[in-house]
């Protein structure tokens, strides 16, 4: 009965979102036959705001990629409150899963030669990958979660191939709120410049180098260095349950 | 039919299968491997409709850190469903 209920309840939401979704134009659709409603000017235009990013994006904040465009500079704050929701799940995470090392040292079987030399090989280059995932985030698609998420991925390599392997808790926390504060201490320094919390203050540079953007390649350095100590604390946490 | 359609078609048939398994299975480790197959799909679908960033997050969470850690969950707990 139970099982029959279910299945007629998820035949009924497939239904609804496919009515919903139906509507949704994929794809390649003509935005010219699409009418926008402008709150500044308040009157309506052909200019979508995904248009103004594509077409104004490169000149406004200086990156050539224009999804970081988007997630650093015109919505950097709500990047901001992403990177406090992941801190706090990853400080929650910590606190319910850490249990105080207990001397007692267990027996582990260690896995084979084959996999501990392969994951220290691949270690540092799965490390740099993620870097240079987040370094380029201005330039090349990918941004301070990939990159991030990469170097956590690293780490677990090193969980799994060694089982009493336990990354540095206080490097850990070191280096999550250096970049925490570098990422506030720039929105509040473009405060101070500007008069924008967030301000891209910097130069922009010549576009398609690394050195371009303004602020953006520091704030994604910043954001990748947290994401990347926090997912490696999850990792820790859940990793190293000690019994 | 070409050849973009075909494999996005046999891609999300398999996702769905996957999905499917890992819902229905009475082996749980079985369960999270053919969770881990549908986000490495995703993934791959991801990158095909040129959306290669998420891809990357997809790959390396979905199918990295969240299987690693269900597994790690189900070796300190039962492996079979009851």
């Amino acid at each position: 009965m139970k099982r029959i209920l279910g299945g007629v309840i998820a035949v009924l939401i497939f239904i609804v979102l496919a009515l919903a979704f139906m509507h949704i134009p994929f794809g390649n659709i003509d935005l010219a036959e699409y009418h926008y409603y402008n709150p500044v000017d308040n009157e309506h235009t052909q200019d979508s705001v995904p248009q103004h990013y594509l077409d104004e994006g490169k000149k406004e904040t200086g990156s050539t990629n224009i999804v970081t465009a988007v997630v650093v500079d015109y919505r950097g704050f709500d990047t901001l409150g992403e990177v406090t929701v992941l801190f706090l799940a990853s400080t929650g995470v910590g606190s319910v899963m850490y249990i105080f090392e207990k001397e007692k040292r267990r027996k582990v079987r260690r896995a084979n030669a084959v996999v501990e030399t392969a994951s220290k090989l691949l270690f540092g280059f799965i490390i740099l990958f993620g870097a240079y995932i987040f370094v380029h985030g201005h330039l090349t698609p990918g941004g301070g979660f990939p990159g991030g998420a990469v170097i956590a991925s690293s780490f677990l390599l090193l969980y799994l191939a060694y089982p009493r392997f336990h990354a540095e808790h206080k490097s850990l926390n070191v280096a999550e709120s250096l970049a925490g504060l570098t990422f506030v201490g720039v929105g509040i320094l473009g405060l101070f410049l500007a008069g924008y919390f967030l301000y891209n203050f910097l130069p922009f540079g010549l576009p398609t180098y690394l050195f371009s953007a303004g602020v953006i390649p520091v704030i994604y350095v910043a954001v990748g260095v947290k994401v990347g100590s926090e997912l490696t604390g999850i990792v820790d946490a859940m990793m190293g349950v000690r019994e | 039919m070409d050849l973009f359609t075909l494999v996005s078609l046999i891609l999300i048939i398999a996702m769905l299968i996957a999905a499917v398994v890992a819902a229905e299975i009475k082996d749980l480790l079985s369960a999270a491997i053919a969770m881990g197959i549908v986000s490495l799909i995703v993934s791959i679908l991801f990158y095909i409709l040129q959306a290669p960033d998420v891809a990357i997050t997809e790959a390396s969470i979905g199918a990295g850190l969240s299987l690693a850690i269900m597994i790690f969950a189900i070796k300190h707990t039962e492996r079979w469903e009851k």
